[in-house]
């Protein structure tokens, strides 16, 4: 899909690509340190990214550091990937008027378009995507909303050269370097970016930039960290499809013991790049003229989720962990034609207890390997 | 409802009268109030009328003296719906504390002529003594939650029950988890939802003003706190404190500390 290295863009020149995103019409988001943890924000002209910050996640725990490096990029992931973006977590998808004869007029909300680029996305995050593209843009059921959104996208991605403790992309296959799914990929070196183009509207920024040639050292350097990046990773998933081993297991007593410490706070599927459900329910004013219906990020583990008609199926934890792991993990290569995890670790860092996936399964379906 | 005027009471108990505050906050909304509704009785705001029969009585507060049980269960004979709003009225309040308190010592240390107090031996939750319609928790309740109820009962239907964690409308609002990124002792994975995330917003700790959500393991989050550094008596002031009479908080509270974990 993309070119060899080729282009390197001197770490003085990096401004450039802002200005040609911006003259080409995107906004820019940027990884910016808020609340403790790296967060995507709006980027104002002639503003610059911020250097140094390195980021330590363990389970259950998230903290940054500013360290005196040049880089833009040494840490691996903030609490929130793509999703925000594309899927929100609370939007109006119609709404209803009553006039003073009781007539009612609906009206579908749309999505307006919004040109963004993103600065900084992980390989993790593009694999993360391209799932809920399946999702969201199936050809029997297109979500015109995601649609609009996703179609705003410009992804300057960066290979990830610093994964956390809790990253296991290596083991899913869905990284720490990006295949496919970006506009540009960056390669960051100290002194610069080597930069190549993944699609038409990449190639058309990066003809606009000063760029110099890949010189055989750095080209080395890079193919030596991406290689560190990937080897540094502990964790890891089965990388086989899990969906049979996990369905025989529904009674395996792993999950009553991981029930007694998951909070169903829902933490893990709000994070989860790729976790889609979200519930519906009208918001209407107390003169009763107008009422909005409004879709917002649910969760297999609240109760809600699984009430059926009087009855709620999934009544305790245990149901909901199970219901959340065989899916993800297993049932998901049914639908999806994968799993449905891409290894960026957040269900580990952001619960609030530190429950780790990769935990939980092995032990569940170690009897099956 | 019928095609005249829903008839509308609100009462107060043993609390701060801050929850009714919820209804005079609605701002324009109160003249859509007013058409929909005849407030009938309404200390706070003017009207008085508490012996009259209604088709909606709010109830602030939670009942502490003898006299309390006499009014509430005349208040349940008038009123074809009865809602609670706020921590006192479903979960007892701040009073509830002395639940867990020698009542006497305070009586006599803090009144000047204890002889003239007479209270219950327990602070209890409106639904103790009747039976109550629906339940709107939070310390205090907002006015988004008491438009929602008003309109739900008008329409005849029943009204939503939040019951999610406060982690959900935290995340909705893509604040960064207190807890997990600088390590504060947060009640939102057991807390009910209905603030909007404020605390967190504003880059607070939840404090579990809400009560407690459904299904809320707070053994797991005790046993958390205390790998934060806290002690089993600054975990216990966790749990009990707005929503003394919670019995989810109550009992994580008497117990002082998680197994797990």
């Amino acid at each position: 899909m993309h070119s060899p290295l080729r282009n390197f863009l001197p770490r003085n020149n990096f401004s450039e690509l802002l200005t040609a995103l911006s003259d080409g019409g995107y906004r820019c988001l940027a990884p910016k340190v808020c609340d403790g943890a790296i967060v995507y924000k709006e980027l104002p002209s002639q503003d610059t990214l911020s250097t140094g910050i390195s980021i330590h996640q363990a389970p259950g725990s998230y903290r940054v550091e500013i360290t005196d490096s040049a880089r833009n990029f040494g840490w691996s992931n903030g609490p929130q990937g793509l999703k925000p973006l594309v899927f929100k977590s609370r939007e109006t998808l119609w709404s209803v008027r009553r006039d003073t004869n009781g007539q009612m007029t609906f009206t579908e909300s749309a999505a307006e378009p919004d040109p963004v680029a993103i600065i900084g996305v992980r390989s993790c995050d593009l694999a993360a995507l391209a799932l809920q593209d399946k999702h969201f843009l199936n050809n029997h059921n297109r979500d015109s909303h995601y649609q609009t959104r996703r179609a705003s996208l410009f992804l300057v991605a960066v290979n990830c050269t610093h994964p956390s403790d809790t990253c296991f992309c290596a083991s899913t296959g869905d990284g720490p370097t990006a295949q496919d799914g970006f506009d540009l990929l960056l390669d960051e070196l100290d002194d610069g970016f080597v930069i190549r183009a993944g699609t038409e509207a990449g190639e058309k920024i990066l003809e606009t930039l000063p760029v110099d040639p890949v010189a055989p050292e750095q080209a080395e350097a890079i193919s030596r960290q991406n290689q560190r990046a990937r080897e540094c990773q502990t964790r890891r998933l089965p990388s086989r499809n899990l969906e049979q081993a996990l369905f025989e297991n529904l009674e395996h007593p792993r999950w009553r013991t991981v029930a007694q410490r998951c909070l169903s706070c829902a933490n893990c599927t709000s994070v989860c790049p790729t976790c889609f459900c979200y519930s519906e329910q009208d918001t209407g004013t107390l003169d009763f003229t107008r009422s909005e219906h409004v879709r917002e990020w649910d969760s297999c583990f609240t109760q809600g989720h699984s009430y059926i008609h009087g009855l709620t199926i999934r009544a305790d934890t245990k149901l909901r962990y199970r219901q959340w792991l065989t899916h993800k993990l297993g049932s998901w290569h049914s639908q999806y034609g994968r799993s449905g995890c891409v290894g960026c670790g957040r269900c580990i860092s952001w619960c609030p207890v530190g429950i780790d996936i990769t935990e939980e399964v092995t032990a569940i379906v170690s009897a099956e390997t | 409802m019928s095609a005249t005027k829903a008839k509308v009471a609100v009462h107060k108990f043993s609390s701060c009268d801050g929850c009714q505050l919820a209804f005079l906050n609605m701002g324009e909304d109160l003249l859509a109030l007013f058409d929909q509704v005849d407030i009938i009785h309404f200390a706070e705001a003017g009207p008085l009328n508490r012996e009259a029969s209604v088709d909606i009585s709010f109830v602030e507060g939670s009942l502490s003296t003898p006299e309390d049980i006499h009014r509430i269960k005349k208040i349940r004979e008038k009123s074809r719906y009865v809602t609670t709003i706020g921590a006192c009225a479903t979960a007892g309040g701040l009073q509830a504390l002395r639940n867990v308190a020698q009542q006497d010592d305070w009586i006599q240390s803090v009144y000047a002529t204890p002889q003239y107090i007479s209270s219950l031996d327990q602070v209890m939750p409106i639904h103790e003594q009747i039976a109550v319609d629906f339940e709107l928790r939070g310390c205090p309740v907002n006015t988004r939650q008491i438009t929602a109820v008003l309109r739900s009962l008008l329409n005849g239907v029943t009204p939503v029950n939040e019951q999610d964690k406060v982690c959900m409308e935290c995340k909705r609002q893509h604040e960064v988890c207190a807890m997990v990124a600088r390590g504060l002792p947060c009640m939102g994975p057991v807390t009910r939802a209905g603030c909007g995330a404020l605390c967190p917003g504003v880059g607070r700790d939840c404090y579990g003003c809400y009560g407690s959500a459904e299904n809320a393991n707070t053994a797991s989050l005790g046993g958390r706190f205390h790998l934060l550094r806290l002690n089993q008596n600054q975990v216990r002031h966790r749990f009990v404190s707005f929503n003394g009479a919670d019995p989810v908080f109550a009992s994580a509270g008497s117990m002082g500390t998680g197994k797990n974990d």
